[in-house]
Order: structure tokens, then C-alpha cells, then sequence
């Protein structure tokens, strides 16, 4: 190129008379133009669809507006109030003003309910107060007193003015079990209270564990596969694919059916004399039956790609370095399994990814000392103790974790090359 | 391949007892997704092998919870939502992520890394996350308890699949076959149907396969999503599994195995078919 | 007066062919298994049959509260009418989630024409709630389990030497910590001011901490008859409707336990959001509290018609000829060491001792 351009003093048309490198551009633009076209529907549902959804949740679990929509009298009233003394006159009359339209609108409950939330008993104080208070007149305050001598409560009021701003890091608190005092001070919760913490915890390690042991099974299984003629490799790829493609659903019952006190296993057991009646084991519904199923349903993860990346590995180089003397163990060390680390590295990230976010499995077969975090956000997420918001900033905590492990695999592996079957 | 004659007893060793410990990961692999099959077979209404059925007494087994899944209009009902969903969200998923595969695959895509990332999260966020985060986003949408707001998650889920395995198989194309075509003649239609799609199909039927199944078998977010007029069978099993466990589950679980047996010939015929067409395999 | 009017406008629409009624229907919600059974039955089919009016069953009465929550915050409401519990239809009623429920013109005066407001068992009754049944939680257990001598009361279900075996919790601290305290020698009229301290609730865990190793938890009513038959678990809290269930027509060995059996009522809850469906909302909700409705649910379940006007009509299990009367939780001698629930304190308290709870079971 350099030196054509020396000599050539007109540049180089194209067909239609444009100069070449402008027509070069403008067809690159233009089939650039044309794969973002082909991309551009599914990039656009999935922004709309996930991303959005995604987005307003993690808004969600900071977005705190209950005292300031739902009493914002009280609100504006509370913000020259120093938070030393029971507040003044003209707070408890925006308080009552409040408390007028709450009840009208029936709103005032959506507000108790959140002071409830830190402060039990608030809740029926506050609605108690909501349906008297259109009686009272000036001055409020001894009204409120008279009524109930809680009103006087320095707590109450100190909470309500955190509870002023719209944006609370309080969710996100009690999601690593601290607390935010109504003075706006950090402190670790009570210990009967501290659950979720243990439970990130908990997700980690069973995870981790459960990794290993796929490890372990997938390796051998992998390289026996890998080093048989393909018509035996593929039919016993069959055995590992199918309870891929069988249903998760199917698959969890399977081992509920197993491992039950009166299941297939203890009942083979006991008919063998090897446990009696009262010794049957408790395999299931506890951490164990979590471990066993889940490493069932995700060890096809770990053997797929262990398997794509073995099959590569030519079982000459093992045999070179046995033939140069290694012991047969330092040959595989030394030789074959550096090789296969690629197709390790994928098969545990993806199987790590996986089972941190798992529900089905541990909701159904975990008990109560088997569940994982997916299941306090599904918890948080139900029954009448549902916090929507504590759900949704656990859900963002374990989102964080989930997609910096997918960021650090597509950085070492590349998402493009996961392979299924 | 069998111990070569040369091997020292402990390689003789070690060679049987690798055999045996593959066996048994096998085993362990293959075994629980057996032993449903003859338990939905069960006389009784226990969930495991009575003295009848390991004698292999005709008595011990019985067709009743075949019978009591297909008599029912609740388990019937919720088969054909379940139909109902993972096929529509298969013809979507499939359209969509066919083209965004092809989109990718093209040399000037700009962005590739980022968009590919984008694209195939769905599959890596966990799927309460995905259920926590739609439900309240659909809900408001006025999606929930409808047939099309689950659907649409579903399509979520499912692209990811079509994509990675629409550009696996593009990932062997050979662009020149393109240019040869349009060189021999063909519009852009023409060589796409006949040169570009052939190539494309088996990575396009495994994805629409896997779309398929996903929607099959999702159960997170159908648990928030679906109303009593869109109840798939998996939400039924569900709650099945965590109250009253009937062998009636076990029956609907042993015609689930059986379909993934089916899905998973189809696949390997495709495979097949396709290693002959690229002549990457003699047979 | 508009009663009547949608009344004969419901008789025109079947007498016109159904036009009208045919793309009626009614969402409900209740809690699935023998109870919805029994809602069918009594309230569900006749009302269609008499109306034409559809209606669909949805079983997440486990979940009514933050299901409602969730629904009317998106403005979005499918529900229309919901079974719940009353305490939680008290909080769902102050956040503004519920109907207001004026009874005496809602509901249907009893037959001696004394109002509905007068006619429900005292204190049952809500702003925005219409009880339908009194139904009790207590223990209940499999006689093949303990051959040699029955558990009898509270204590003995701590008595883990005595009588061993899993035991099946409801995973939930309601009525939990109550019979906890109880165990650990509280008196029964004390129990609720112990248990607003955090002493209390401290004594009430640890007790509770004695048995955890030996607890298995349920959530669904149908799960501890379930669990019992299954033999999970030995000894079960639950229903005693589902129990009964198992035992008249499953023929299960179960036993309850009716000491300190706790008595609470369940009912009915419509949610706002629905305007342009309240006269049918009504109408359904006056036809399926009447009296001659109630004692009917009776008939296929023992739970304690919530009107007093009910009592005496109540007769035998379906077809059988069993009497119900003793299976009521009601019957005065099941009644004698009953545990009043008391739904104030929980509507307090339960936040905090539900997060509590929480942790201590998860951990």
C-alpha cells in the first residue's frame, strides 16, 4: 500500500466512480449497518423484556417512599425537628392532617405498616390514633398523649424522619444483617436475627462443594469417554446426556423417591438387614439430599465440556512421555491434565454459576438446613411477611456476585464457546 | 482399547478399578431416572417397590396412575398450557435468536463481544432473579396471569440456546460458499434458502429444541406468572412434589423421560446428519 | 332492594340462555386440597348452578397477602375474591388492599331475621372480612407410631425420650411459640403478655430449640396428613379438618390432640380494584355466607360454621352417619383447655417474630 501511493497520484475508483477507500467504507458501514439490523430485534427484547425489569428492581430495593408519599405533611413538618426532644406542636398537627386524608384514602396503613416493620406494635398505635383523630382539635400534641403515652416515644419520631428520604440503604442492610438505627447509625443485627449472611455463605461453600464433587465424578467418566472408539464414546455420551435432557422437576422427584424414609433406598436397606425400622437414614430434606441432587443435575455441566475439550488431547503425548520414562502418574499430571484445565475451568464456573442461583432442587429436597439464598429471596418474595424490597435487593447482592463470576469466565473461556451436546 | 500386554499388575489393577468407579458415576448418573419408569407402574399408592412388584406379580403392577394422570382435566389442562407455552415461545425464540446469530456471525458486527454477553445473560442470571424481576414488571404491564406475559419470559430464557448454537454452527461456515453461490447466479433469497439455511438448520433445530425444553420445564417464574386459566403441568408437579407426592407425578415424570428420549434421538440423528453434509465424519 | 335486582337479572340471564351469565366468572381463592374441596361443594356449585356464573379456583390463600399487595400495587387486580386469614386480612384491610364490608347490608340476615352483624360468633368479624369457618390447630398423631401409650398433651410433645419420632411444625411462628411457652409452664392467659417481651420470646425459642432437631416443617395444609401417612413425621400440627379428612376417608390410624388446640377463624376478603365486578362479588359473597351455606361446608368438612345460626343445622359427613358434632372444634369438650389466638398480637408482633422465626429456622 505504501508504496503504491507514492506513484499513483488519482486514487483508485470503484466501479461507480467513487474512490475506492470511501466505497470500501461505506459497503463496511454498510454490512456493519446490516449485522446490527439482524441483531437488533432480539438485542432490543431482551433490553426491554430482562434489562429493564432487572433495572427497576435494583431501583426498587433502595426506593423508599412510603412515609414521604403517604404522610408527607408529617414529613416536611419533621424536617426542622432536631430529633432531641419530643417534637413540637406543629408536627403532631401534620401528623393529624395526615392521618385525615390517610384515612380517607386508606393509605395510612401503607405507611404503619412500614414503621411496624422496625417499631412492633406501631401498627395498630398509628391506626388506633387514624380513626379518633378527625375528633380532635389544637393543640394536637396532648391529644396524641392522652391517647397513648407512645406517641411521646423519641425512637418513633427519629425513625420516621430516616424514613423521610426516598433513597434508604436499609434493605440492603438488613440483607448483610446490620441494622440502621433510627439515629442513622450501622450496627450488626441481633443475633436471633442474623440469617442472611450465613446463607450467601452457606450458597458459597455447598456450591463450592458441589463443584468438587462433580470434579471428581466428571473426570474419570470424561477421560474414559475420551480415550474410547466413538460408536462406545457416544453411547455412553448418551448416559450423560440424557438425564441432561430429562426435566429438572423429574429429575428432583427421582431423588425424593430414592432417598425418602420409607423411599427405594432405605427400604432396600432395611430389607437387607443392614439398617432396622428405626435407624432409617435421613437423606433427603437436609443438606445432604441438596448435595446429592444437585450434583446429579448439574455434573453433565462439568462432563460436557471436560468431555469437547479431551476429545482433542491425542493419546499419543501420554504415551511419549510414559515411553521417556515417567512414571505413568507424573506422565498424566505433568502431560494430560494440564490440557484439560480449558474444559475444567468452563465446566466449574458454569456449574459454580449455576448452583449458587439454584431454588427447585433445594426448595424440594433441602429442608430447612439445605436451602440457599434463592430461597429466602423466594421467601421474602411470599407468605405475610413478604418484603418485596428486601427481596429485591438480596436478588441484586447475588445478581452482583453471579455476574462478575460471568464476567471473569467470559474473560478466561468466552461465553460464545459454552457448547451443549 | 484393553490392557495392553506390556502393563504391570498394578496398571492391571488400576485399569479394572477405573472401570468400575466410571460404572458406578454412570450409574449414579443414569439410575434415579430409571427407577421412576417401574414405580409409576405401582399398584399401590406408595412410592416405592412393594413385595409384589420385586416379585414381578402381574398384581403389583398396575396401569391406575396413567389412568388417574390422563382422566384428569387438571393434569390434562395443564399438559396443554404447557403445550401451549413452550411452543409459542419455541417459534419466537427460534426467529429471534436465528437472526441475531447471523447478525453476530457477520465479520463487520460491531460491538460483538459486549452484544454476545448481553444476549446470553439471561441464561447465567439466576431464574428467581429473573422471576422476581419480570413478575413485578409484568404485573404492571397488565402481563401477569396471561398467556403472553409468559410466554415472553419464556422467550427470555430460551435465546440464549438458539443463539449459542446457531453460531456453533455457523462457526464451521465456509463464507466462500456464499460468494460462490452469488457468483453461480443466485439473489440473496435464493442462496440463502438453498445454500445458507441447509447449513444453518442443524444448529437452528438442537436451539429451537433446547427453547423448547426450557419452556418445558421452567417452573420459577410460571409460579408467579401463571394463573389458574394458565397453569403448565411443571407448576402442578411442583406443588405436587411439595404436598401430596402421588405416583401420578411419577407417571407424568416416566412420559417426560420418555420425550427427552425422543429429543435427545432427534438430536443425534441431526448431529449425524450433519457431520455427513460438512464430511467431517465418513459414516 | 338491588339485591333483588341482580338476583332476578341473574334468573333472566340463565332464563335468556345464559348469554349474559356465560362470560361471567369469579375468581377465588382458597387454600386448595379438602378445604376448597369442601368450598366447592358447599358454596361453589350451587351458586353456579343457580347463576350460571363461572367459577375458577385458584389454591394461594398460602400467599393471599402479598399476592393482594402485589396486585393492587400494580393496579392490576385478578383476584376476586380471596380466602384469608384474619389476621392478615386485618393488615391487608389498614393498608387499604380490601373492600370495606358493610355486613348487614353484604350479608344475609340469619333465618329468624336477626342481621348478619349480630349473627357471627363475637369478635370474628372484620372491617373488610366476613368469617366463614372456626377451625383449630393443634397436634395430631399416628397411632401405629406409638404402640405403647399415646401422646396426650403439650408437654408430651416435647417429651422427645417418651415419644419418639420426627414431629411436623408449621413454618410459621404462629401458635408455635405459643404452645412453646406453654410447654415451659406458662399459663395459657399469659402467654401473649410473655410473649411481647423479649424475654419471652427468647424463653419461647429456646424451648422451641429443645425439639429442633427433631422437627420437620410444613407450609401447605395438605402436607401434615401427608407427613403422618408417609411417616415423615410421627407426631403433626395441622387443621383439624384435614385430619379428619384422612381419617373418614382415607382411613388413616390418626388421633388429635385436643389440648390446647387453637381456635381461629378463616373467611372471606375482597379485594379493591374490582369495582366493575361488585355487584357480582356481592351477590356471590351473600349467597355463600348464608346460614343455610355454612352449615352446609360442615357436611364435608369439620370445621365450626362462624354463625351461630348455623350451629343447629349441622348434621352428618356427607352421606355417611357420622355425626360431625363431636369432630367440631367447636364441641365443648374439645374446647375445654383451647388456647384463644389471639390476631391483635400477631398483627403487632408478627413482623418482627416472623423475621425471627425465619432466621432461627434457617440457621
Amino acid at each position: 500500500m505504501a508504496s503504491t501511493e507514492g506513484v499513483i497520484k488519482e486514487p483508485i475508483l470503484a466501479a461507480d466512480g467513487t474512490p475506492l477507500k470511501q466505497a470500501l467504507r461505506r459497503s463496511q458501514a454498510r454490512e456493519r449497518r446490516a449485522a446490527f439490523f439482524l441483531v437488533a430485534p432480539l438485542l432490543l427484547f431482551i433490553l426491554i423484556v430482562f434489562a429493564v425489569p432487572i433495572a427497576s428492581m435494583i431501583w426498587r430495593s433502595v426506593y423508599n417512599p412510603e412515609v414521604r408519599n403517604f404522610l408527607p405533611q408529617t414529613a416536611s413538618a419533621l424536617q426542622q425537628w432536631d430529633g432531641e426532644d419530643v417534637p413540637p406542636e406543629p408536627v403532631f398537627q401534620a401528623m393529624a392532617a395526615d392521618m385525615i386524608v390517610g384515612v380517607e384514602n386508606r393509605t395510612i396503613g401503607r405507611a404503619a405498616a412500614r414503621i411496624n416493620r422496625e417499631i412492633p406494635g406501631a401498627r395498630s398505635r398509628m391506626m388506633r390514633t387514624a380513626r379518633a383523630v378527625d375528633e380532635w382539635s389544637a393543640p394536637y400534641s396532648e391529644k396524641f398523649l392522652e391517647a397513648d403515652e407512645r406517641w411521646a416515644d423519641l425512637e418513633f419520631w427519629r425513625l420516621l424522619k430516616r424514613e423521610t428520604r426516598l433513597i434508604t440503604p436499609a434493605y440492603y442492610l438488613l440483607a448483610l444483617d446490620y441494622e440502621y438505627t433510627a439515629e442513622g447509625e450501622i450496627r450488626p443485627r441481633p443475633e436471633v436475627y442474623q440469617i442472611y449472611k450465613s446463607l450467601f455463605w452457606r450458597t458459597a461453600w455447598m456450591s463450592m462443594l458441589i463443584t468438587g464433587i462433580c470434579i471428581l465424578l466428571a473426570y474419570p467418566i470424561s477421560y474414559l469417554m475420551a480415550t474410547q472408539p466413538t460408536r462406545i464414546a457416544n453411547l455412553l455420551l448418551i448416559l450423560v446426556l440424557l438425564p441432561f435432557w430429562t426435566s429438572l422437576l423429574v429429575r428432583t422427584s427421582a431423588w425424593i423417591v430414592l432417598l425418602q424414609q420409607q423411599g427405594v433406598v432405605n427400604e432396600l436397606l432395611v430389607a437387607l438387614d443392614i439398617i432396622d425400622e428405626r435407624g432409617r437414614l435421613r437423606m433427603i430434606y437436609n443438606r445432604t439430599g441438596t448435595i446429592i441432587a444437585m450434583t446429579h443435575i448439574l455434573l453433565p455441566f462439568m462432563v460436557l465440556p471436560l468431555y469437547s475439550v479431551m476429545k482433542t488431547i491425542p493419546p499419543s503425548y501420554l504415551r511419549a512421555a510414559k515411553s521417556l520414562g515417567a512414571h505413568p502418574f507424573r506422565a498424566w499430571w505433568r502431560v494430560y491434565f494440564p490440557l484439560t484445565i480449558p474444559g475444567l475451568a468452563a465446566g466449574c464456573i458454569l456449574v459454580f454459576i449455576l448452583a449458587i442461583g439454584y431454588y427447585i432442587t433445594p426448595a424440594l429436597v433441602g429442608g430447612d438446613s439445605g436451602i440457599f439464598i434463592s430461597n429466602l429471596i423466594a421467601q421474602n418474595m411470599q407468605g405475610s411477611s413478604a418484603q418485596l424490597k428486601l427481596a429485591a435487593a438480596l436478588a441484586t447482592i447475588l445478581l452482583a456476585a453471579v455476574l462478575i463470576i460471568y464476567w471473569v469466565f467470559n474473560k478466561l473461556v468466552g461465553v460464545d464457546k459454552l457448547k451443549f451436546g | 482399547m484393553a490392557v495392553p500386554s506390556y502393563a504391570t499388575p498394578a496398571e492391571r489393577i488400576w485399569y479394572y478399578a477405573f472401570r468400575v468407579i466410571c460404572g458406578l458415576i454412570f450409574f449414579f448418573l443414569i439410575a434415579p431416572i430409571i427407577v421412576i419408569v417401574p414405580l409409576a407402574f405401582n399398584a399401590q399408592p406408595y412410592f416405592t417397590f412393594t413385595r409384589e412388584m420385586l416379585a414381578l406379580d402381574p398384581e403389583g403392577y398396575s396401569l391406575r396412575w396413567y389412568r388417574a394422570l390422563l382422566g384428569s382435566s387438571e393434569w390434562m389442562g395443564s399438559i396443554r398450557n404447557s403445550f401451549i407455552i413452550s411452543v409459542s415461545t419455541t417459534i419466537i425464540a427460534t426467529a429471534l435468536g436465528t437472526l441475531a446469530a447471523l447478525g453476530l456471525n457477520r465479520r463487520n458486527m460491531p460491538a460483538r463481544g459486549i452484544i454476545t454477553a448481553i444476549l446470553i445473560s439471561p441464561m447465567i442470571v439466576p431464574l428467581i432473579i429473573t422471576a422476581a424481576a419480570l413478575f413485578s414488571f409484568f404485573a404492571r404491564a397488565g402481563l401477569a396471569n396471561t398467556f403472553p406475559g409468559i410466554i415472553l419470559s419464556h422467550v427470555v430464557l430460551g435465546t440464549p440456546f438458539v443463539v449459542l448454537t446457531v453460531t456453533a454452527s455457523l462457526a464451521g461456515f465456509d463464507e466462500t460458499l456464499i460468494r460462490a453461490s452469488q457468483s453461480l447466479g443466485a439473489n440473496q433469497s435464493r442462496t440463502f434458502f438453498k445454500v445458507i439455511l441447509p447449513l444453518l438448520l442443524p444448529g437452528v433445530i438442537a436451539g429451537a429444541l433446547f427453547a423448547f425444553v426450557t419452556s418445558l420445564d421452567e417452573v420459577v417464574i410460571v409460579n408467579f406468572m401463571a394463573g389458574p386459566a394458565q397453569t403448565p403441568m411443571t407448576v402442578r408437579m411442583f406443588s405436587g412434589l411439595r404436598e401430596e407426592i402421588s405416583p401420578t407425578i411419577l407417571a407424568l415424570a416416566s412420559l417426560l423421560v420418555a420425550l427427552s428420549i425422543i429429543l435427545l434421538t432427534t438430536l443425534e440423528l441431526i448431529r449425524r446428519r450433519n457431520e455427513r453434509l460438512r464430511g467431517m465424519s465418513p459414516g | 332492594m338491588k339485591r333483588v335486582l341482580i338476583l332476578t337479572g341473574s334468573v333472566a340471564a340463565i332464563a335468556l340462555g345464559g348469554a349474559v351469565a356465560q362470560d361471567q366468572q369469579l375468581t377465588i381463592v382458597s387454600w386448595g386440597g379438602a378445604y376448597s374441596n369442601s368450598q366447592i361443594k358447599a358454596y361453589h356449585e350451587p351458586y353456579t348452578e343457580k347463576t350460571g356464573v363461572k367459577i375458577v379456583n385458584e389454591d394461594k390463600s398460602a400467599n393471599a397477602l402479598a399476592g393482594i399487595r402485589a396486585q393492587v400495587e400494580a393496579d392490576n387486580v385478578t383476584w376476586d375474591v380471596v380466602d384469608m386469614l384474619q389476621a392478615d386480612a386485618q393488615r391487608a384491610c389498614d393498608e387499604g388492599l380490601l373492600e370495606i364490608i358493610d355486613h348487614d347490608e353484604w350479608l344475609a340476615p340469619a333465618p329468624d331475621g336477626t342481621p348478619a352483624s349480630e349473627d357471627f360468633v363475637e369478635g370474628q368479624l372484620g372491617d373488610c372480612y366476613v368469617p366463614q369457618i372456626l377451625y383449630a390447630t393443634m397436634f395430631a398423631y399416628n397411632t401405629e407410631a406409638f404402640p405403647d401409650g399415646e401422646p396426650q398433651t403439650i408437654e408430651d410433645i416435647w417429651d422427645v425420650e417418651k415419644f419418639p419420632g420426627t414431629r411436623a411444625l408449621q413454618q410459621i411462628p404462629q401458635k408455635n411459640l405459643e404452645w412453646a411457652l406453654i410447654a415451659d409452664g406458662v399459663p395459657d392467659d399469659e402467654v401473649y403478655e410473655v410473649l411481647a417481651t423479649p424475654e419471652g420470646q427468647d424463653r419461647a425459642f429456646a424451648k422451641l430449640d429443645e425439639i429442633k432437631d427433631h422437627v420437620i416443617w410444613w407450609s401447605e395444609g395438605a402436607q401434615p396428613p401427608q407427613m403422618l401417612a408417609d411417616k415423615e413425621a410421627v407426631i403433626a400440627t395441622a387443621y383439624n379438618g384435614r385430619i379428619f379428612n384422612a381419617q373418614v376417608n382415607e382411613d388413616q390410624p390418626f388421633e388429635i390432640i385436643w389440648d390446647r388446640q387453637m381456635l381461629e377463624s378463616d373467611g372471606w376478603v375482597v379485594p379493591v380494584g374490582n369495582e366493575d365486578k361488585m355487584e357480582l362479588i356481592r351477590d356471590y359473597l351473600y349467597f355463600a355466607t348464608d346460614t343455610q351455606r355454612l352449615a352446609d361446608q360442615a357436611k364435608y368438612i369439620s370445621y365450626g360454621p362462624a354463625r351461630t345460626s348455623s350451629a343447629p343445622l349441622v348434621g352428618t359427613f356427607e352421606d355417611t352417619d357420622i355425626d360431625m358434632k363431636p369432630h367440631m372444634p367447636t364441641n365443648p369438650e374439645n374446647l375445654e383447655t383451647a388456647v384463644n389466638f389471639d390476631v391483635q398480637f400477631w398483627t403487632d408482633y408478627g413482623d418482627a417474630l416472623e423475621e425471627r422465626f425465619n432466621a432461627w429456622v434457617a440457621g
